[in-house]
Order: structure tokens, then C-alpha cells, then sequence
């Protein structure tokens, strides 16, 4: 069955949502990603929004972080506070996040390009994004992937990936084993090396080679002895994804 | 307790518990009604060079009524709060309100895309930026409602947004490990959209409470829109209803669909139309100066401006759309 590279990257995240888990997400992608999860491999998956909603039967996309889907037919609407207590406590297992630049160790822009008094370009800045990336026990990224957006190093850190790398994140006093986990882009799926803390391609999609991955990024990236191939779509995920998760495809249809 | 670094970024509010103490101890406690009007409130409760704080989230249960007067009535160099700060930053650089900000999220409208006019304020180094993360901010508050100088968490640390920040990193006195010292933030005046209130300043809200219990109690001011006045008797029914209670509040103003272009749970959904009209405006900067013209300096209340968005039609939609009881394919 046909697909694009968008439903191709919210199929994988969501099989890395673990059933009986609990995620922090935001709109777009990883809210997609989330939902599919919940009608496929984790029905008991708890989705939280950063505002204070959880456990919503969201009966569409949340346009806003903070509206009304995010808690519709929900098990909790509270507060910032108590999502991020929660994070803090180390009781949210996945996070999703995306930016402007990220670099080979994950650390993530969102605030500026250029200079932080008077920038080139001004972004939102963290929002949540670096208590999540601090908090969470394990960060995704489902972004585009070209050599502009994959830096070696990013012109300013919102929230940190490995930081400088093995053993920077506890000498900077981030709780233990946390970290970015997987980036999903629209070539591959890739980790992190275990002894350095930088990317390493685990996976490329069907139809992608090493050297589009190698031109799509601005810094070396290490790569598994085995790389394996993505496991496309399958029908029944399709079907959910686009019947029942993203009807009108406001996501998928930015594939 | 030692203190390992600080960040560049200026403070831009005074953390001191007990001078915050010595303001509350003048603060009334008297249960009198605190009814007034849209500009009554913002001329005598926001001055020119405070700092502010707007409840709610971005385009959800936001003040639009107070947002719009502080632009109608030319506030100066105010500082803001930017926890999630997306419609009410607009509307606020629109008018020029704004000469500092502390930064969790600011410019963007979310999945909408990015405020054209909010970046020029950026970019143009027009304004004076701490940065700081959502949680950060919403625990800033918390620390300024529980009545201590500084809370200690675990974010921010080993990036450029604590070098930016006006925060400190300290060693924890019982476990030695390293946290970040987030000062607690007392803002002059909160400004909180709300589904219910009586006239002495009792608050109901339905849905999340994102951080505006806190807020409510770190602010040395509060100014409480509602979508519908009701009697106190309805507040000493469910007092456990009560989410914001009256002796932190200065004003009182009812102002049904408050909200508007913004969601307010269960009531209305945000205006997706209007919010592009917005940010499509802002592409050109003459366009913009019409499009104010007609939305905010041109009408003398939020009720014209609620006429102009398409009136009582227009709002019955927005009910449906929250309600899920639209005609089909309109969600």
C-alpha cells in the first residue's frame, strides 16, 4: 500500500510508544503518533499535554497544547505544574520534541539563529521543551532532516540532548539515564552510540541509501553495524492513521 | 548554600519574600463587591512600567477584553510574563505595550505558525529578553505563592536557556547534587480570564487550570474577567469549586466570550479564521496598521469588536465547534 514520508514517520514513533507507558506531546506529528499508538500497540498508553490535560479520548487534533481536546472525555485536567511535578518525579517515560537545529549529540535550537540580543531569526524559545528534554526519561524527535537543520553545532542550546557528550548531562546535574532515545526523520531512524553519545543511524526507510542520509546531514553520523531496513505501514496502520486519527489530514497531508 | 553559577539574563522582578509580605499585609481583605468595567480596571490597575502576567494559555481562556484595552489605552513599557504567551503576546507587541519580556514561549501561535510583527519586536532588538522554560515560569509563580524567595528544580541546567536566564545553579544542601534556583516571580498585576466569579472575586474555572492558581497568588494585583457573573450563593454551594478565592483579587468584570479569538473549555472554540486574519495581517506592516485600526483603536469596547468578528452568529459556531455538535465536516 502506498504511503508518504509523513505517515512512513508516525507509524515508527508510535511502535516505540511502549503500552502501559506514559508521553508528553505537543500538536502535529507526535499527537498523531500518540493516538495510533493507543489503537494499535499501546491501548493503554496515557497521553499528557503539557497545559495540564491527560488521558483525553481526543476526538480530533488539539490545534493548541492548552485546548479543550486536550482533556476531552480526559482522566485529569490540572495544571502545568502537575504535568511537569510529574516529569520531574520521573514519572513520564516518553517525550516528543523538534527545533530548528539539532545537533550530533541531540542538544535542540527553538530560540534563536544568530546572536540572542538582537537575533537574525527569533523563535519561541523553550516553551516546555527543555524541562522535557530534561525530565523525561526518554526523548523522541520526528523532524525533517536536511543539512541545514542537522548542525554540528547549534547557534544556541534550548534544551539539551547529551549536551558534549558521555557523562555531560549528570555533571550538568540532569536527573540520571535520561536522554534523547530515537530522532525519526523522513530518511531514517537513528539512535544514539552507547560509548559517545552521537547519533548513529539504525535504520534507513525503503528506498533510501547511506548517501542521501550522508548529504541530509551536516555532521558525521556513525552507523550500526547492521543497519536494518524500516518496516513500511502497514494497511491496518494506514487505515487507523488516516480514518480514524487524522481524517481531515492536517498532519499527513504535509507528506 | 553555595552558589555554582548564574545566569546573564537580567531579573526583572524583585524576589525579596518579606518586602512581597509587607505589600500583601496592606492588601484588603474585606469581602466587598469589586465590580467595575474593562477600562475602569486597566487605567487604574495597570500602570505604565509594571510588570504583567496573563493567565489561561496562549489562545486559550485568555483576557482579550483587558489585552485589548491596555493597547486602546497606550500602556508603556510594561514587562511581561511569557509562559506560553501566543495571542496575549500579539496583541500586546501589536500596541507597542512591551520593553521586556521573560521568554518560555513567545512569537509562534503553535501549530498556526509564527507572529510576523512579534518577531520584527525581536529582531529589531526592541525588546529585553531573560529566558526561562514554561515550567520554570509556572514554578516561579508557585515559589511567589507559597511566600519563599526561590524554588529549586531540576531544568534548564547545562543549556544556553539557564546562561540567558537570570537564574542560579546552587549544590542541594542534603544531597550535594546540583539544581537550579529559580527565583520566585511576583508580578504586578495578573490578568485571568475565568467561567465564573461573584463580585467579590471568587473564581471558578472548568478544565485545566494550566497555572493561573498560582498566578492568581503571586500577583500583587488581579484583574478577573468572567464569562458570567453569578451570586455568591453559588460560590458557598461548591466551595470546593473555588479555584481563585476572592481576597486576591482587586476587579471584577463580566465579560461574555472573554476568550474570543481564544478557547474557553467547554463554552466556545478558538476562532481559526480570525487568528490567521491576524497573523496574515502582520506580513505587511501597513496592512497591520489598518487591520488595528479596525479591531482595536476603532472600537470602544470588546463588544464591538465581538460585532465585528461576526456577533452572536459567529459565537453560536464557535459553540458548536467546542460542543462537537457541528454540521459535519466542519471539526
Amino acid at each position: 500500500m502506498a504511503y508518504n514520508p509523513m505517515e512512513l514517520m508516525i507509524c515508527l514513533a508510535a511502535r516505540h510508544l511502549e503500552d502501559g507507558s506514559t508521553v508528553v506531546v505537543g500538536t502535529g506529528a507526535p499527537c498523531a503518533a500518540a493516538m495510533l499508538a493507543q489503537r494499535t500497540c499501546s491501548p493503554n498508553l496515557m497521553v499528557m499535554f503539557e497545559a495540564g490535560g491527560a488521558g483525553p479520548i481526543l476526538p480530533s487534533m488539539p490545534i493548541s497544547v492548552g485546548d479543550s481536546r486536550t482533556f476531552y472525555r480526559g482522566l485529569f485536567a490540572g495544571s502545568m505544574g502537575e504535568i511537569m511535578d510529574a516529569c520531574q518525579r520521573g514519572m513520564v517515560d516518553y517525550t516528543f520534541l523538534g527545533g530548528a537545529q539539532i545537533d550530533p549529540y541531540g542538544n535542540i535550537n527553538s530560540t534563536v539563529i544568530g546572536e540572542h540580543a538582537r537575533p537574525k531569526v527569533r523563535f519561541p524559545g523553550s516553551g516546555g521543551a527543555n524541562d522535557l528534554a530534561s525530565l523525561a526519561w526518554r526523548t523522541m524527535m520526528i523532524t525533517p532532516q536536511d543539512a541545514k537543520r542537522f548542525v554540528p553545532k547549534c547557534d544556541f542550546v534550548t534544551s539539551p540532548g547529551y549536551l558534549t557528550g558521555p557523562g555531560a548531562r549528570e555533571a550538568a546535574g540532569l536527573p540520571p539515564e535520561t536522554g534523547p532515545y530515537k530522532v525519526i526523520t523522513q530518511l531514517a531512524v537513528i539512535g544514539f552510540d552507547e560509548a559517545t553519545k552521537r547519533m548513529k543511524v539504525e535504520a534507513t526507510h525503503p528506498g533510501v541509501t547511506r548517501e542521501d542520509v550522508i548529504t541530509n546531514t551536516g555532521f558525521e553520523l556513525l552507523w550500526a553495524d547492521d543497519v536494518a531496513v524500516s518496516a513500511p505501514p502497514t494497511a491496518e496502520e494506514l487505515r487507523i492513521l488516516r480514518d480514524e486519527v487524522d481524517p481531515y489530514r492536517y498532519i499527513i497531508g504535509r507528506g | 548554600m553555595k552558589v555554582l553559577s548564574q545566569g546573564e539574563g537580567r531579573l526583572f522582578t524583585d524576589p525579596d519574600a518579606n518586602r512581597a509580605r509587607e505589600y500583601f499585609r496592606g492588601k484588603s481583605r474585606a469581602l466587598k463587591s469589586k465590580l467595575t468595567t474593562v477600562s475602569e480596571a486597566v487605567a487604574r490597575l495597570v500602570q505604565d512600567g509594571e510588570y504583567v502576567a496573563v493567565g489561561g494559555f496562549g489562545t486559550n481562556r485568555i483576557p482579550t477584553a483587558l489585552l485589548h484595552e491596555m493597547v486602546r489605552q497606550g500602556k508603556k513599557n510594561l514587562g511581561l510574563s511569557g509562559h506560553t504567551a501566543t495571542h496575549d503576546f500579539e496583541i500586546l507587541a501589536a500596541g507597542g505595550c512591551i520593553n521586556r519580556c521573560d521568554v518560555a514561549y513567545v512569537v509562534g501561535l503553535e501549530a498556526r505558525g509564527l507572529s510576523r510583527n512579534s518577531r520584527r519586536l525581536f529582531e529589531s532588538g526592541g525588546l529585553e529578553v531573560t529566558e526561562w522554560t514554561n515550567a520554570a515560569l509556572a514554578w516561579r509563580y508557585r515559589a511567589a505563592a507559597m511566600g519563599v524567595p526561590f524554588i529549586p528544580a531540576r531544568s534548564m541546567l547545562g543549556t544556553d536557556t539557564f546562561r540567558k536566564s537570570a537564574a542560579k545553579e546552587i549544590e542541594c544542601p542534603y544531597t550535594g547534587e546540583k539544581l537550579v534556583a529559580l527565583p520566585a516571580l511576583y508580578p504586578d498585576v495578573a490578568l485571568v480570564h475565568v467561567h465564573r466569579a461573584d463580585v467579590y472575586g471568587n473564581c471558578q474555572i472548568d478544565g485545566i487550570m494550566v497555572a493561573d492558581q498560582e498566578l492568581a497568588r503571586a500577583a500583587k494585583k488581579v484583574i478577573v474577567t468572567c464569562e458570567r457573573l453569578i451570586h455568591n450563593d453559588e460560590i458557598r454551594r461548591n466551595p470546593e469549586k473555588t479555584a481563585i478565592a476572592y481576597f486576591t483579587v482587586d476587579a471584577v468584570i463580566e465579560v461574555p466570550f472573554g476568550s474570543y479569538p481564544g478557547n474557553m473549555a467547554g463554552e466556545y472554540f478558538s476562532d481559526e479564521e480570525h487568528l490567521r486574519e491576524w497573523l496574515t495581517a502582520e506580513e505587511d506592516p501597513e496592512t497591520f496598521r489598518t487591520f488595528l485600526d479596525k479591531y482595536i483603536y476603532g472600537t470602544k469596547d470588546f463588544g464591538e469588536y465581538l460585532q465585528l468578528c461576526g456577533g452572536l452568529a459567529k459565537m453560536q459556531k464557535l459553540r458548536a465547534l467546542e460542543l462537537l455538535s457541528g454540521p459535519k465536516g466542519v471539526e
